[in-house]
């Protein structure tokens, strides 16, 4: 199998898979970066999300293979200290519930941000469209978006 | 201090000697009855627990100050890591930022060690209390002998014991340890509730600082040394079985160590799960039938023939139903009915089972590890004593995980392979695997006497595999002079479960639709009708009535007054209430005509669960309520052609986004009754408002779930 050098979370890593294991499954099993979830495996639910060179994308369905040198940051690598603006947003607004959509959805939210550092509700709805909480814990998640927007 | 709360000494077991650095209690939060079972200590694994001894039943006060609670009931976002501790804080009045929470093991110890029911806190509630107040009078009993004071005129706050005549004062870390040498009482009295300063505020997930940051607390996260993955395929079709299985090209494929076939699944056993799903879909397996194969047109027929059927088992009958219909000058008659919908928790099935020689080792995410446990011991006919049973944060339940199939699978794996497996599920396999929310019909039929009065009411419920699909003593059973309420079921091999709020999750939609119908067919006004059949009720009650009338009229007449009700120019509303759980919650959904389409645009919640607890979780599960309600009324469908569920990913099967969010007003009841349930009943009346709402706007009234596949929806796009 082939080895693909990536660039993750401003580190290097060497994986050693088939060229068409999709990105997430590379981090889950062979990077132990467990932090991006499995939700659906068909780019519907963004529990996967990522950032590749800063855009929000779907890690389930992005082969290793198409990465080549872009640089990849999960969860774990989106601050030092866990102190990001949308995490700190996430625990000041108590967001999560069962928990497991939420590292898809502050990624987004971080990406959205970068972009677009004060969305109108319109622009936050349409970011964060993709990324299912099946708590419905939603409008906590709006309120977090706009939380962070206001202290960036 | 006003309440007297009656304990057994043998309720507790304070444990002197093994620790030397601090006060420890060990106790049993949830025995029924106190005093009938003693806490022994047992050893855990496993579970981040650092400190000098492994005890899972306990509150510890270290030297420093830290308060440890172990929580025993499997926490899925209902937010029970955090409102159990809250509780032993409060009586404990202790300093919130030293409470370290971790998630205990099964043990047998507890009472109820499952999640299910909205019955967590209700259940728990006074043990809590009980605990952290003895923690607090053992403290104060070591200050007062330390300082030679009268411990009465010792208070506490904050973590500290205060004697303000002496101005002396000593943190429960510097008493934990002497307070361990004190005879532990037999009462205890409990706290006002007007001085609580924990219980009613909004106090923050305590793991949320792990789930920002992307740490493996979950099941499918769980990794251990030497451990395989594994990969099933399940039948395809409810009603089939395995006739024979071609594995050659699986198992010749990379990174896959086996392939095993056992009862209906042939397991792919690899090193990665990419490799594994690449290896499952060369499989080539042929099934046979072994049951029904049904399709989701089969049960629409069926139901018609179920509601006209002679032989219904009768839940309940009062007065004479018969000449009341005779008489009635008006009768209202209408069907209702609800799809399957699949549980669809975000992380899917997924557990880690290790059998050994000597016992068996359990990890993963379980709603009710206590018959996880028991089933595993009847699969392998070993002792229950030699499984133990590690719980994961759950990525959502929703009654999906009260199944334990994906439990018994990962061991017979493990016992067959001989090595810890984590069986994985991806989403396909969730929604196809079952179990379901099964598909019911209701008829329902009232008798209006020449003034508007409700003089008969029937109502036939039949389901899938729903013995009783009704819930006879609710309300407006009790207001109804001659009643009639009976249920039928078929069997199928469809696998059904309990879905949040199992029954009444469509029942009350159901109901309140209908009552709505009568209330507008009598001439009057949907709240003020309701609040007739209540005074009735009251005044001329007909058989039993199991639900509260005060605390059900308590939640209309506020919601009605928060929500403006009658009031709005260009908005349409509808009403809902419904009783589930204990808990009473009413709703009012606003819709509003935009280009010619009801938009739902906002849904006010009045609950009565009692005390609050948490604020900001209590707020979590009434507005997530609502929208789980609102989009599965709207959206969720699952459906059957021979046999197999036709919606198989997100996608084809539809969960409610945050663009079609309405927002949400939730308020809560605040009258000082001890807690009931939480976390299901503000998903009932939801599909019912939103219903009566947009029949309000539209003069179409949706009768069938999913709203989406109406007519009235079906018409428009862009739905």
């Amino acid at each position: 199998m082939p080895i693909f050098n990536l660039r993750i979370n401003g580190k290097e890593y060497k994986a050693d898979v088939a060229a068409d294991t999709p990105l997430l499954w590379v981090l889950r099993d062979h990077l132990s970066l467990v932090g991006t979830k499995y939700g659906c495996g068909i780019a519907q639910c963004g529990a996967c999300t990522v950032h590749v060179d800063g855009e929000a994308t779907r890690s389930c369905t992005l082969p290793v293979s198409a990465i080549s040198t872009k640089k990849i940051t999960t969860i774990e690598g989106l601050s030092e200290n866990g102190d990001h603006p949308v995490q700190l947003a996430w625990d000041e607004a108590d967001v999560p519930q069962c928990g497991f959509c939420q590292a898809g959805q502050i990624m987004t939210a971080a990406a959205l941000l970068k972009r677009k550092p004060k969305p109108s509700d319109q622009e936050i709805a349409d970011a964060m469209n993709g990324n299912l909480c099946r708590c419905c814990a939603y409008h906590r998640i709006r309120e977090a978006v706009k939380l962070a927007s206001s202290k960036i | 201090m006003t309440t007297l709360n009656k304990t057994s000494r043998r309720d507790f077991l304070k444990i002197t000697s093994l620790t030397g650095s601090g006060l420890l209690l060990g106790f049993n939060w949830f025995s029924a009855e106190a005093g009938q079972t003693e806490s022994v200590p047992i050893g855990i694994a496993n579970t981040g627990f650092t400190g000098p001894i492994n005890f899972n039943s306990y509150l510890s006060i270290a030297t420093d100050g830290t308060v440890t609670v172990f929580s025993p009931n499997p926490e899925l976002g209902q937010n029970i890591m955090t409102s159990f501790p809250m509780i032993v804080a409060e009586e404990l009045d202790a300093d919130w930022s030293k409470i370290k929470v971790l998630q205990a093991p099964f043990d047998t110890k507890y009472d109820r060690q499952l999640t299910g029911g909205s019955g967590a806190i209700p259940h728990s509630w006074k043990r809590l209390r009980t605990a952290g107040a003895t923690a607090r009078y053992l403290l104060i009993a070591a200050a007062a002998k330390k300082w030679n004071a009268d411990a009465s005129e010792c208070t506490t706050d904050n973590g500290f014991v205060i004697h303000a005549k002496s101005g002396n004062k000593l943190s429960y870390g510097e008493l934990a340890e002497e307070a361990s040498k004190i005879a532990i009482p037999a009462d205890v009295p409990l706290k006002n509730r007007k001085d609580f300063k924990i219980i009613g505020k909004s106090i923050k997930n305590v793991e949320n600082k792990k789930i920002i940051t992307g740490k493996g607390i979950f099941g499918s996260d769980f990794y251990r040394e030497g451990m395989v993955l594994a990969m099933i395929q399940r039948p395809p079709a409810f009603g089939t079985k395995i006739k024979s299985v071609d594995d050659t090209a699986a198992k010749a494929m990379p990174g896959i160590i086996d392939v095993v076939t056992f009862k209906n699944n042939v397991a792919v056993v690899g090193k990665s799960t990419w490799e594994i799903l690449k290896a499952r879909k060369t499989l080539k397996v042929e099934y046979e039938k072994d049951g029904n194969i049904e399709s989701t047109s089969d049960h629409d027929q069926l139901f018609v023939s179920l509601l006209n059927s002679d032989n219904a088992t009768v839940r309940r009958k009062d007065g004479d139903v018969e000449t009341a219909f005779k008489n009635a000058a008006k009768v209202i008659k209408s069907e209702y009915q609800c799809p399957f919908v699949a549980h669809n928790p975000m992380e899917p099935m997924n557990f880690f089972a290790n059998v050994r020689p000597d016992g068996v080792e359990l990890v993963g995410p379980t709603q009710t590890p206590g018959r996880a446990r028991t089933a595993v011991a009847e699969l392998l006919k070993i002792p229950e004593d030699k499984i133990s049973v590690e719980i994961t944060r759950l990525g959502g339940g929703f009654g999906r995980r009260l199944k334990f199939d994906y439990v018994l699978e990962a061991v017979e794996l493990s016992s067959i392979i001989k090595k810890p497996v984590k069986v994985l599920w991806t989403r396909e396999d969730d929604m196809t695997g079952g179990s379901y929310r099964p598909a019911v019909r209701y008829r329902f039929e009232a008798a209006l006497d020449d003034k508007g009065n409700l003089i008969g009411y029937k109502l036939r419920g039949v389901g899938i595999n729903q013995n009783n699909s009704t819930r006879e003593d609710n309300f407006p059973s009790g207001a109804v002079d001659n009643l009639l309420i009976d249920s039928m079921e078929h069997l199928s091999p469809i696998t059904t479960g309990a879905w949040r709020a199992p029954v009444t999750n469509f029942l009350a939609f159901a109901e309140q639709s209908f009552l709505d119908e009568v209330a507008l067919a009598a001439g009057k006004d949907a709240v003020q009708f309701r609040l007739e059949l209540l005074q009735k009720a009251r005044t001329k009650p007909v058989g039993a009535i199991k639900y509260n009338i005060d605390r059900m009229e308590t939640v209309i007449k506020q919601a009605a007054e928060k929500s403006g009700w009658g009031t709005k120019k260009g908005v349409s509303q509808g009403f809902s209430v419904y009783f589930s759980h204990a808990s009473y919650v009413a709703q009012v959904c606003d819709v509003v005509m935009k280009a010619g389409k009801p938009a739902v645009t906002k849904i006010y919640a009045v609950a009565d669960c009692g005390e609050v607890v948490n604020k900001s979780g209590a707020m979590h599960q009434v507005m997530g309520g609502v929208l789980d309600g609102y989009g599965h009324a709207m959206y969720g469908k699952l459906t059957f052609k021979d046999g197999k569920p036709a919606e198989t990913n997100f996608g084809p099967y539809r969960l409610i986004r945050m663009k079609e969010i309405p927002e949400v007003e939730a308020h809560f009841v605040d009258n000082g009754i001890d807690p009931t349930g939480l976390g299901e009943p503000a998903l009932p009346p939801t599909g019912g408002a939103v219903a009566n709402a947009i029949f309000k706007a539209t003069g179409t009234r949706l009768k069938n779930q999913p709203f989406i596949d109406e007519p009235l929806y079906k018409t428009m796009k862009a739905f």
